[in-house]
């Protein structure tokens, strides 16, 4: 008699967007792993053609609601590189705050809504409220933070509207960003704590051989520009970016999956590589934090995520708070003018999950002629694939319901955006047989 | 701990059941409701979040008393699945600009959606999508919509709180241009001459745009019964291309039939 099992998860829950997971497993050998992003098509790459260069920003923000400001930071700097624009080091320094607000907004969520039910057991932030009101109230106040800092910048927290290809229609008031330094300090010593708390976490024992890609920069944690690096050795500048990752088109998925060139293999990109490949620009509390959490660094199990991502929330909050202590004169000019024409230009900056890279081409007539977009879920989703490959056998002795959790804890490692890579998750687990 | 059993034994009894369902969207109008940092606990409360898969992993089986949707129908599945939650929910509410007319993705409408998949996909027989995306109410009866790209949570928390206690929800109707007096903003229309949308766009964003020195591009939709024709045509008097108004009227409520019909009667008279 056959041993043949198989799980479904047919709706993914605590990740944004949808997919599901299906999984067929023969005894404790694992078939078919299929992480299936279901969520509908809707064709940013195509309607951006023939667009004006000063609706990229406002438009590919609406590719995703948690992180837009990661879409317009990529698209701002590749088409600011396009018209062969330079910034003011006043303008880089608030898209750097900008940033770090988006940064805030977004890990405070995952860790505190989303992720760490899964290690305290469970099923939402909102049950686990009832137990651990304080930590959740916390993680709330910290996601208030971000979201405050992204609306004296952005003029909102989703869809900022104040993100300008050459940098922002009105600079943020000097007295606005002076009033929330008390919360920002606030929420680094918060930050601190919430790390102490993930770092004391039981960790599965989940070593993968990762090859894991982030920017990274000789002075600065990376945000907004880098060289891509990886663990095994790739040092390219952002231009070559192309030739050494490729988007591959998959069946079960709406979104594109992407593979390391040559052998076209997996890589992982977020928290996780950031934390390995530039710990030694991290700002002095983060670099500390890091260092007493009781994990060696670089780490290569990406349960680990979540301190990673908590290290981060601290890097985030502490470099709030120095760049808002700074900004003392507001700059006389916040955007640099420009009148669009011919060009081509490409960037990637360090969205909140990951790499994200965006190529633009301008025609002659000042339009888009064409655009490319790579959101960091796409780029892991064949890594969360071979995850699942080496972790489904671990899961087998129990009950679908229980191997499924364990199965869906692994994938909210990488906090999924799959609104983003289309493109929630479904997870089937076929044990073929029974 | 003392305070977490106090709660407890403080829950309302036969809580209302609220659930929040996604079409196509990237999101953010759902986050919205999490993004109500002081009152979601209080919510959570009031209301059984019996449904919300971007938040829990625990569902309630239907019928809910308040179904919230995001996001607009854009494949066949989609079509039929709308149709099962509106038999579900007793008040069934539209958020964003996406349910309510379609969002960004609507601009298919205007397009060979089959030239658009072969742009982005390497193997268009894998896709399966409608061509056209389309508002929920073009599907089914909808109770109430809520505006915006995304929604203001102010508008959301009022919303949901008025469904709870029983009253209409208290969500303006006027032009934007109201918020921008209130807030003191000077005309950016009038003493900047740029083309702005906020005339002929309903309120509820607080009117930032023209605090920030920028346009208004029309995130909470068409304000009822407004002429958006007789502005572009101000708009074009004053110099500004017919192309630029084009585009500017048909972006995230673009399908809206005000600015539907604006838009397209800008590119008639092009090919006039």
């Amino acid at each position: 008699m056959s041993d043949k099992r198989q799980f479904e998860v047919k709706a993914l829950s605590r990740v944004e967007g949808e997919g599901r997971l299906y999984v067929r497993v023969d005894g404790d050998k694992v078939e078919h792993v299929e992480l299936n992003i279901y969520e509908p098509p809707r064709f940013f790459e195509s309607f951006l053609r023939g667009r004006e260069v000063r609706e990229v920003p406002d438009i590919t923000a609406r590719i995703c609601g948690i992180c837009p400001v990661a879409y317009q930071m990529t698209a701002c700097h590749a088409l600011e590189k396009a018209l062969g624009l330079t910034m003011t080091p006043e303008i880089r320094l608030l898209r750097r705050l900008l940033y770090c607000g988006e940064w805030i907004e977004s890990h405070a969520l995952h860790m505190h809504l989303l992720h760490a039910p899964d290690f305290l057991g469970y099923e939402s932030g909102i049950t686990m409220a009832a137990d651990h009101r304080e930590v959740v109230e916390r993680g709330l106040r910290m996601k208030k933070i971000g979201n405050d800092l992204l609306a004296i910048l952005g003029g909102r927290a989703i869809h900022p509207i104040n993100v300008t290809v050459g940098g922002f229609y009105r600079a943020p008031r000097r007295s606005e960003l002076k009033k929330l330094l008390p919360e920002l300090e606030w929420g680094l010593a918060a930050a601190v704590e919430t790390v102490r708390l993930v770092a004391s976490f039981d960790f599965p024992a989940f070593d993968q051989a990762y090859d894991c890609v982030s920017l990274q920069h000789p002075s600065e944690y990376p945000l907004n520009e880098g060289r891509i690096v990886s663990s095994s050795g790739l040092d390219i500048s952002v231009e070559e970016y192309e030739s050494h990752f490729e988007e591959r088109h998959l069946p079960q998925s709406t979104a594109l999956h992407s593979v390391m060139l040559p052998a076209a293999t997996s890589y992982l990109v977020g928290p996780l590589p950031r934390v390995n490949l530039c710990l030694g620009q991290l700002l002095p509390t983060a670099r500390r934090e890091a260092e007493s959490c009781g994990i060696a660094w670089p780490s290569q199990n990406n349960f680990h995520s979540i301190v990673a991502r908590g290290i981060e929330l601290v890097a985030a909050f502490e470099e709030a708070v120095e760049i808002v202590s700074q900004y003392h004169v507001e700059p006389s000019v916040s955007r640099i003018e420009y009148t669009p024409h011919a060009g081509e230009g490409c960037h990637a900056t360090e969205a909140p999950r990951g790499l994200i890279y965006h190529r633009y081409r301008i025609g002659d007539d000042g339009l888009i002629a064409e655009a490319k977009i790579v959101p960091p879920t796409s780029q892991n989703q064949g890594q969360i694939e071979d995850d699942l490959r080496q972790f489904v056998p671990s899961v087998l002795q129990y009950d679908d319901a229980e191997a499924t959790r364990r199965c869906e804890h692994l994938i909210r490692n990488y906090d999924p955006c799959i609104s983003c890579a289309t493109h929630f998750l479904t997870l089937t687990i076929d044990r073929q047989g029974k | 701990m003392s305070k977490t059993s106090n709660q407890k034994s403080t829950e309302p009894a036969n809580k209302p059941t609220v659930a929040v369902f996604k079409f196509a969207s990237c999101d953010g109008c759902q986050l919205s409701l999490l993004d109500a940092e002081d009152e979601l606990l209080a919510i959570a409360h009031h209301v059984e979040i019996a449904y919300f898969l971007e938040a829990r992993t625990r569902t309630l089986d239907g019928p809910y008393d308040i179904g919230l949707v995001e996001g607009s129908i854009t494949t066949e599945h989609d079509a039929e699945r709308i149709r099962d939650i509106r038999k579900q929910c007793r008040y069934l509410v539209t958020i964003g600009a996406c349910a309510t007319a379609g969002g960004i993705q609507s601009l298919r409408n205007w397009a060979d959606v089959d030239e658009f998949i072969q742009q982005v996909y390497a193997t268009p027989q894998y896709i399966s999508t409608l061509a056209t995306s389309t508002a929920i109410a073009d599907h089914v009866p909808v109770d109430f919509e809520l505006r915006g790209c995304p929604i203001n949570k102010d508008q959301l928390v009022e919303l949901i709180t008025a469904l709870v206690i029983g009253r209409v929800p208290r969500v303006p109707n006027y032009s934007v241009c109201v918020e921008c007096k209130r807030r003191g903003t000077v005309c950016v229309a009038v003493a900047k001459g740029i083309s702005c949308l906020g005339p002929v766009t309903q309120a509820g964003c607080g009117a930032i745009c023209p605090a920030f020195n920028r346009d208004c591009f029309g995130c909470y939709g068409p304000q009822e019964f407004v002429n958006v024709t007789s502005l572009t045509r101000r708009y074009e008097s004053q110099g500004e291309s017919r192309e630029h108004l084009v585009r500017l009227v048909r972006n995230f409520n673009g399908y809206a039939p005000a600015f539907r019909a604006a838009s397209d009667a800008l590119e008639e008279q092009s090919h006039e």
